[in-house]
């Protein structure tokens, strides 16, 4: 456990419980033993109780990978904390395993260090399979030498109390373990339970309860420890959703008319969410049959004066590219959410990756002009997407809201929002269209003008992809096609003008500026907060607009002694391969900067399919400080 | 009703609608290209009809006929090649007030378009769709399209088409939740008014394949059809295509069809001896996807926040 504030009685005293800062507990999984389910009790059990809360959920490509395979560990991170927790943290302090091979997954991801309690299944022990008990018995032998407490607990045989079919309850008997060894409020617990079988009635409730309160009872036989991370002070009005349920209920709050989309990975849970309530909000979802068509569809709507958004992830954006190409050159609001996963092509679709901002930025052919805004936190998932639609209406324009896979699954409390009836306006003004008025009647030095709706009277006009003048005639003059472009540009910039420059984490100069962008925002703060407490001259930046840019970048970073960007990412190493940097591949970030600003802006970015730890860009950061010689290299590595 | 409402005349202001309120400018295709006679339908039956032309949209793709937006004075949206029918299904989604006019190509609904003209059919979202079937691709200059026929030479396929041709009409009638399906032809413009407005009337997607020649790259085909009337098959029923006779007395060759017949009308679809023409198959009970996809557009906002109220509720700690 990472010491805070500690009791004397520390962990071996039984049941007088160790005081931790904060907590970081793993449940890890076959698919389809419910351990995410328990995990996510867990933290809504914590999140109630008023700790601070971020989930992970830990997943496989597959629905049913292979029983006991390393590669289908299947489960759920926890980090509770006695302040709001922004990320994942570093490596876990307490682990639940279902069995020994699912761990060994994430010894892979280094998710454990020296110290982490793993409380393991036992069964496996006596399996009447030889091989599995020989494959036990030397994972356990290894995981004593790699320092892991290792607490062999029969919790299957356990559970045979309470359930003829522990495969199906284990969860919740875990969820009970939990409860007791960080000493929650069981009827918290209770009620969890209650809601999600509500629809199963009484008698399977009655069970689940009873497996509950069965692993308390264990963990209070099985332990001689347990812990209490004590809750945040100030309790607030809160909520606690993952990412995607974010975005659907800030479709809903942005008063959206569509949402139409195509089944992807991580992005459909959006619309999961959704079909059960959208209606009843006055909204429709289309299932197309195809990622063009979904967008197409919106657009459709969005034309006909309806406010549409299309979900998805970096394959559908690929293949919604044209249609893109199609709104920005007819100007036509579309909100466009990109839940980024790995790529390219199929790559990782249920893991993490920021490499979609050069999609989002550059991938219609032509000069393109768009809003590309990133999504850094949960919350901002709900409240992007009410922002992206008051833009794409205000600039007649598609806007791209990029959030990512670490986002859509995570979970974490922020302040309920208030919506308001102005966030649901409808999108266009309906008086008679005056007479004479072109359909791109534009604004000589912002680029804007009013939309027509078919409906109103006067207003007809045919919208075309092809170049045309204002009136939406085709264009056959030259200097007509240079005009479009330029006033779809001026929008652009006209936003910009209305955009504050970012506020610093930290000093406002300094030896080092990091650089972010979307979900990996907590990370890098607890980093930089890390390293600031050490006596570093660092601090960082979290980029919300990607185009337009936030203003006062240039300046900004010419107060750091150097900047680096942190991103989910590919990138060659800085020097290149053989010594030649002439020709590397910066990552995505630091190459659109340094295309702005100027600035000779380094990077670090990586592509390992999961969040960036806190400890990993401390460690980056060091080096960097290292490298620009304002800590010893020697020293760095040593603290790292 | 009469005599309830004594000021009638002040507050209804009639307008009335010309053929010119629909004309959009001076049509850019070639001379002699088919397309200007079903433009010129398309008009009358907008004026017969006396569409407001601010409730009606016409929706195309990417070739010479999706050109056809730009000739009519109503809203229209000349999209992508291909995708007419998506962004069409879109606007009718939660507009189902506006009349929806889709041209599309035997390149732009049969290739490139291919899945969504499937998808279209299934929805059966109210909406008439004419393919424009010239069998070639004549905007990009003669290439091979889905409906050439065999040895046809073209500037992909100098020696000449190699397969056999698909058939729109018949692959459209394969669809689940298919409606209406009529053919006509170009060189007939009594019969193309009669059909497309027997589409219009049609309750779900009227799919009209409309077979025509290209002055500049396909001007053979159907010559024998246009030489030798008896070559057509002119489809009867009453609730069928009923145009006048003055238009469709050189047709001998004649076939009374029950359009409710699914199986004939695939039959009839299948012969290659003679082009049928006429309605083939329609069926005004079909579900139509806007019925649904249209459910709750007159929510209010009250209603709206006070749904996400709950739903934030949901989720409150």
């Amino acid at each position: 456990m990472n010491d805070g504030q500690t009791s004397n009685s520390g962990g071996r005293a039984a049941h007088s419980p160790k005081v931790l800062r904060e907590a970081i507990v793993e449940i890890v999984s076959d698919s389809g033993e419910g351990a995410q389910k328990a995990g996510q009790s867990f933290a809504t059990v914590c999140a109630k109780s008023g700790n601070g809360v971020w989930t992970v959920e830990i997943i496989p490509a597959e629905i049913k990978p292979p029983a006991r395979s390393r590669a289908g560990a299947s489960g759920i991170r926890i980090r509770l904390g006695s302040e709001t927790v922004t990320n994942m943290g570093d490596e876990a302090d307490l682990v639940v395993g279902f069995n020994e091979q699912v761990l060994y997954g994430r010894i892979m991801n280094s998710a454990f260090r020296e110290g982490t309690i793993i409380l393991l299944e036992s069964k496996w022990a006596t399996d009447p399979d030889e091989q599995i008990r020989d494959m036990y018995a030397s994972a356990v032998e290894d995981f004593h030498r790699r320092g892991l407490i290792v607490h062999e607990l029969a919790m299957h045989e356990a559970c045979l109390a309470y359930t003829p079919n522990p495969q199906l309850g284990k969860n919740m008997f875990v969820l009970g373990m939990l409860c007791w060894i960080y000493q929650r409020d069981v009827e918290l617990a209770k009620k969890e339970i209650v809601s999600i079988f509500a629809k199963k009635g009484e008698k399977v409730i009655g069970s689940n309860i009873a497996l509950l309160e069965g692993g308390m009872k264990f963990a209070r036989e099985n332990l001689t420890y347990c812990f209490d991370v004590p809750a945040m002070k100030a309790k607030r009005d809160l909520i606690v959703t993952n990412g995607n349920q974010a975005v659907g209920l800030g479709v809903m709050a942005s008063g959206m008319d569509l949402v139409s989309m195509y089944p992807i990975t991580p992005a459909t849970s959006a619309t999961h969410y959704l079909s059960g309530v959208f209606q009843k909000a006055g909204g429709f979802i289309h299932q197309a049959e195809d990622e063009i068509a979904a967008i197409g569809f919106a657009i459709g709507a969005s034309y006909a004066g309806k406010t549409a958004c299309t979900i998805t992830s970096g394959p559908g954006l690929a293949l919604k590219t044209e249609f893109i190409g199609l709104a920005v050159m007819a100007e036509v609001p579309l909100v466009i959410v990109d839940v980024q996963r790995g790529g390219p092509a199929t790559g990782l679709p249920t893991k993490i990756e920021q490499g979609d901002l050069f999609a989002a930025l550059y991938a219609s052919p032509g000069d393109a002009p768009k809003v590309v805004m990133a999504a850094a936190t949960i919350e901002e998932c709900f409240h992007m997407i009410i922002t992206a639609r008051k833009l794409a209406e205000a600039f007649r324009t598609p806007v791209i809201v990029l959030t990512d896979a670490n986002l859509a699954t995570g979970q974490t409390p922020f302040p309920r929002p208030r919506p308001v009836e102005d966030w649901m306006e409808a999108p266009i003004d309906r008086s008679p269209w005056p007479e004479g008025l072109a359909p791109y009647a534009w604004d000589e030095e912002t680029g804007l003008s009013r939309r027509p709706v078919p409906g109103q009277r006067g207003g007809q006009y045919v919208l075309t992809g092809l170049a045309h003048t204002g009136q939406s005639h085709v264009a056959y003059d030259p200097n007509a096609n240079q005009l479009g472009c330029e006033m779809r540009s001026r929008k652009i910039a006209a936003l910009a003008q209305t955009l504050v420059a970012p506020k610093i984490h930290g000093d406002d100069s300094g030896d080092l500026l990091v650089v972010g962008w979307g979900s990996t925002i907590g990370s890098i703060e607890e980093a930089v907060d890390r390293v600031r407490g050490a006596g570093h001259r660092v601090s960082s930046v979290h980029l919300r607009f990607l185009s337009p840019m936030e203003p006062g970048l240039t300046e900004m970073f010419g107060r750091f002694g150097r900047v680096m960007t942190v991103e989910l990412n590919y990138s060659d190493p800085p020097q290149g391969f053989w010594g030649n940097p002439e020709y590397a591949r910066r990552a995505q970030l630091a190459q659109h900067l340094r295309a702005q600003t100027l600035h000779d802006v380094d990077y670090f970015a990586i592509t390992p399919g999961q969040p960036l730890t806190p400890g990993q860009i401390e460690r980056v950061i060091l080096a960097k400080l290292g490298e620009m010689g304002v800590v010893e290299r020697g020293a760095a590595v040593a603290t790292a | 009703m009469f005599g309830l409402k004594t000021d009638w005349s002040l507050d209804v202001l009639p307008r009335y609608f010309t053929l010119e309120d629909y004309e959009g400018g001076t049509a850019r295709w070639c001379p002699g290209c088919g397309d200007h006679g079903v433009l010129t339908a398309v008009q009358r039956i907008c004026r017969d009809e006396q569409l407001l032309p601010e409730q009606t949209v016409c929706v195309s793709g990417i070739g010479c006929s999706s050109r056809f937006p730009h000739y009519m004075k109503t809203y229209g949206f000349h999209g992508l090649h291909g995708r007419a029918l998506p962004v069409a299904c879109g606007v009718k989604s939660r507009r189902p007030d506006l009349k929806i006019w889709v041209a599309t190509g035997d390149g732009d609904c049969c290739s490139i378009g291919a899945a969504h003209w499937v998808h279209a059919i299934r929805y059966n979202m109210n909406m008439v769709v004419m393919l424009f079937d010239n069998n070639v691709y004549g905007l990009t200059k003669n290439q091979t399209s889905p409906t050439t026929r065999p040895g046809f030479k073209s500037n992909t396929h100098p020696r000449g088409a190699f397969l056999p041709p698909l058939n729109p009409t018949l692959t459209t009638l394969s669809i689940t939740n298919v409606s209406f399906v009529a053919q006509t032809v170009d060189w007939n413009p009594v019969h193309v008014y009669a059909t497309l407005k027997r589409a219009y009337d049609h309750p779900g997607l009227s799919f009209v394949r409309i077979m025509q020649r290209c002055p500049q790259f396909t001007p053979m085909v159907f010559e024998d059809a246009q030489r030798d009337p008896s070559l057509i098959l002119l489809l009867e029923d009453p609730k069928g295509v009923v145009a006048d006779e003055a238009g469709t007395k050189i047709y001998k060759n004649r076939l009374a069809h029950d359009p409710g017949d699914i199986n004939r009308a695939r039959e009839v679809a299948s012969r290659e001896d003679v082009i049928p023409i006429g309605l083939l198959y329609a069926n005004p009970d079909n579900p139509r996807y806007e019925d649904m996809s249209s459910v709750g557009v007159d929510v209010t906002i009250e209603d709206k926040l006070a749904a996400l109220d709950k739903e934030l509720g949901r989720f409150a700690i």
